[in-house]
């Protein structure tokens, strides 16, 4: 576990190299890569996956962006902050359960109880709790600022008390365990280990319908990129910067006369806002949201993803999260009996090889290739050409 | 927030609306009619199943016996020929004791492998999170294990016991012994807190007190409080729906504190064969289970399986409730199939009612209505070595009853 929860050996953002091209220019040059980049990226994902997968890898793929989106939200806080958030999956449950809830009390018509309340809870009426998520008004905010209001209560406990490094990751999967225990224990209002499930229709949309199946996808991507446009944004933003250097240097920064408390608790409401996000989005691609999906091993699998594809970047943590659930439905799929154990050597090998994860494969191939185009993956690394690889 | 740039701002918002615009599109598709639901390939000389049991994670260790009994069953269709002449082919999926995965490989088995039926799934969560997946698509699953009633889904036949054919039989055997209250223990899920409400509701109607319920977190190891609590309540009798590890723990905890099967028995309604060779034999001697099945149940049938059984997998491998149901599920598909004349799932369901299997248990039989079969229910004593033997049944297979309707103490329960 040391090698994870200890501080980034990755980059360090350095100044712009003396002898480039002046910074006005290239700061456009790399606003128009970027943009080209996403252009691709959306091509991709709204052209070329939709012609060439079939409705049902297609809702997989809704799927991995849905957890592409939490690695997005990880990305700032663990690559950028130095927050090692083992608990992304209470946000993710918290966005998933407010939008599940409106779904079902949706299906089940104005003034029904869903369906599990009646066979487990043997309740006369709708608890009082239940009652606002009936109006989308209220449901579809909360899915995100649910979640970011409890990261903002939990952040502000937490940061100014400095607490940190292991402490916060324990802390934080401490809090998963204690939603699931929650949500299990009152099986009668939240449907137990089953979570809820069977959910027909979206605003209207009957979800049996594949058409339907690839609007959700459709939504799912732009979120998405819309995340990235965000997460980008903030990155490159001088709040960006000082998050790095609190991440490096929470004392200097302290010194400096800013709060490192107030900076770090951004990029945590930020992240859990975005897994409050994702899990909305989820209910519908996948049709169910249960204690299983929130607890101490997803969230644990939300950080995997992360690593593996490189935390410290923009687009490894989307490439990280959706590499590594696809290989976990391609391998079981392939190999039924022995899938766990190759999943376990990817793991293993990522971590032992490529300790930046799959994003330093490109910086490794630039630092070979150092005579090529400046600034040719820009999207992976902004502004860091004078980084080192440790 | 002024530390983020305008114009930074104004770009992302342009390509969001371009995003939004895309999904427009995407949407405005929706009211064009298609319809869902794909039959199964049945082209070639061999018919594909789905089995979808968890080979990985905290449910594998039962859930593979369950595997290995539907493939023995496949292998004896195969053998007298297959089903309408066509051979069986398995196509085995992980469902890696995680729900969302059930359902993503049912879907990949219905969709892709457009399999004939399906054959699997062990907890209720699991079931649940399938259930709208072969609703959606008009699919068959056949699912083996007892659970808690209050279900009857079109696309699912139930071939494991409902309350009414495990519960109920064992709380009728404690009144008969004299048992004039009961403590409840279980796991914190779905099964046990819904069939203690049930027992609770026949405890009021039958002259009995339940004196205690506790529910230990799944795979909690820690049942020194409980076991207190249990053995200071002076209770006739212990009513157990722990799952899995917990059982080790409990039963352990139980024998050290001096409690025993003599002075004050423990119903366990999930532990058979395999799990009584986990536990250890000298925690379990003379305690009680309550199944429809068990390795030592007398017959032709249960001989014959039992040896099939031990032959393909080894000496040592006992058979249980679970296995053997489904192991008669592959055969009432068969024999469904065989009626209705072809793999069509309404026309197979349409066929179900009625159907009959001379199983290791006894004749069983398909309740169309409830698409749940009738079984025998018996109570089992676990001996010394490590076999449980049967010490009362019902006699004749129970009706299924899956939403307790015939019983009048249910009522307001479903």
């Amino acid at each position: 576990m040391t090698a994870v929860v200890g501080p980034p050996t990755v980059t360090t953002v350095g100044p712009v190299p003396a002898g480039g091209p002046p910074p006005g220019r290239r700061r456009r040059a790399l606003r128009l890569r970027a943009a080209a980049g996403f252009a691709c990226g959306a091509a991709l994902l709204f052209a070329v996956a939709p012609l060439v997968l079939s409705d049902f890898r297609l809702s997989l793929l809704a799927k991995y962006l849905c957890l592409a989106m939490v690695a997005v939200g990880v990305g700032i806080a663990w690559g950028r902050g130095g927050m090692l958030t083992l608990g992304q999956g209470v946000f993710f449950g918290l966005g998933g359960y407010a939008m599940a809830m409106h779904l079902k009390l949706a299906d089940a018509g104005p003034g029904a109880m869903p369906d599990f309340m009646q066979l487990y809870g043997q309740l006369d009426e709708l608890p009082v709790w239940w009652r606002p998520f009936a109006s989308p008004w209220f449901a579809l905010p909360a899915t995100v600022l649910l979640p970011m209001a409890v990261a903002f209560g939990l952040g502000s406990l937490v940061f100014r008390r400095r607490v940190r490094g292991a402490y916060f990751a324990i802390l934080s999967q401490a809090l998963a365990a204690a939603m699931v225990i929650l949500l299990v224990g009152q099986q009668g209002t939240t449907g137990g280990t089953n979570g809820l499930t069977d959910i027909q229709g979206f605003f209207g949309y009957d979800l049996d319908d594949p058409v339907n199946q690839r609007m959700v996808y459709f939504v799912i991507a732009a979120c998405l990129l819309g995340l990235l446009v965000l997460a980008r944004q903030l990155i490159q933003s001088r709040y960006g910067e000082l998050l790095v250097a609190v991440r490096d240097g929470e004392e200097r920064v302290r010194f400096l006369g800013y709060d490192p408390a107030s900076v770090k608790l951004v990029a945590y409401v930020v992240a859990a806002g975005m897994a409050g996000l994702a899990g909305a989005l989820f209910v519908p691609a996948v049709g169910i949201i249960s204690p299983a999906l929130i607890g101490i091993v997803p969230s644990i699998e939300f950080v995997i993803g992360v690593a593996v594809g490189g935390r410290a970047t923009l687009l490894g943590p989307v490439l990280g999260a959706v590499a590594v659930a696809w290989a976990r439905t391609a391998l079981s799929e392939r190999f039924p009996g022995t899938w766990t154990y190759l999943q376990g050597l990817l793991f293993v090998l990522v971590v032992a090889f490529l300790p930046g994860g799959l994003a330093s494969l490109v910086a490794l191939a630039r630092r070979r290739g150092d005579d090529g185009p400046p600034g040719r993956f820009t999207l992976w690394r902004k502004r860091s050409r004078t980084e080192t690889v440790a | 927030m002024t530390l983020f740039r305008g114009r930074r701002i104004l770009a992302g918002a342009m390509t969001l609306v371009a995003a939004v615009a895309l999904t427009a599109c995407g949407s405005k598709t929706s009211d064009t009619d298609t319809a869902a639901g794909v039959s199964a390939d049945t082209s070639g000389d061999t018919v594909k199943v789905g089995l979808l049991n968890s080979l990985s994670g905290t449910m594998a260790i039962s859930e593979v016996t369950v595997r290995d009994a539907i493939m023995l069953a496949v292998e004896e269709i195969n053998a007298v020929g297959g089903v309408l002449g066509k051979k069986v082919e398995p196509v085995g999926e992980d469902g890696a004791s995680d729900w969302p995965t059930f359902a993503e490989k049912a879907e990949k088995l219905i969709s892709q492998d457009r399999v004939a039926a399906v054959f699997g799934c062990w907890t209720s969560a699991s079931r649940k999170a399938v259930k709208p997946v072969f609703e959606k698509n008009k699919a068959l699953l056949f699912y083996p294990v007892q659970y808690e009633g209050l279900e009857q889904s079109p696309y699912i036949f139930y071939t494991g016991a409902t309350t009414n054919q495990q519960i109920v039989p064992g709380l009728d055997y404690l009144k008969a012994q004299g048992k004039k209250s009961v403590y409840l223990v279980g796991s914190d899920y779905v099964f046990p807190r819904t069939a203690n409400k049930i027992i609770k509701a026949y405890a009021a109607a039958n002259g009995m007190t339940v004196l205690g319920e506790d529910y230990a977190p799944l795979g909690s190891t820690e049942f020194g409080t409980i076991v207190n609590k249990v053995k200071s309540s002076k209770v006739d009798a212990v009513f157990n729906t722990l799952n899995g590890d917990s059982n080790v723990a409990f039963f352990k905890e139980y024998t050290s504190a001096g409690l025993t099967a003599a002075s004050m028995p423990v119903v366990s309604v999930s532990i058979a064969e395999e799990e009584v060779k986990g536990i250890g034999t000298q925690y379990l001697a003379d305690q009680l289970t309550a199944w429809n099945y068990y390795q030592t149940t007398p017959g032709a049938a249960n001989e014959k399986f039992v040896a099939a059984y031990k032959a393909k997998f080894g000496p040592d491998k006992p058979t249980s409730d679970p296995m053997e149901a489904a192991y008669v599920s592959v055969h009432l598909w068969k024999a469904m199939v065989e009626k209705a004349g072809t793999f069509e799932v309404e026309k197979v369901r349409a066929a179900a009612d009625g159907i009959t299997f001379e199983a290791p248990e006894g004749l069983v039989t398909v309740d169309g209505t409830t698409q749940h079969i009738a079984k025998t229910a018996r109570i089992g004593k676990v001996g010394a070595d490590g076999l449980i033997t049967e010490v009362w049944n019902s006699g004749q297979p129970i009706k299924p009853d899956p939403y307790l309707k015939s019983y009048p103490w249910a009522t307001g329960l479903s």
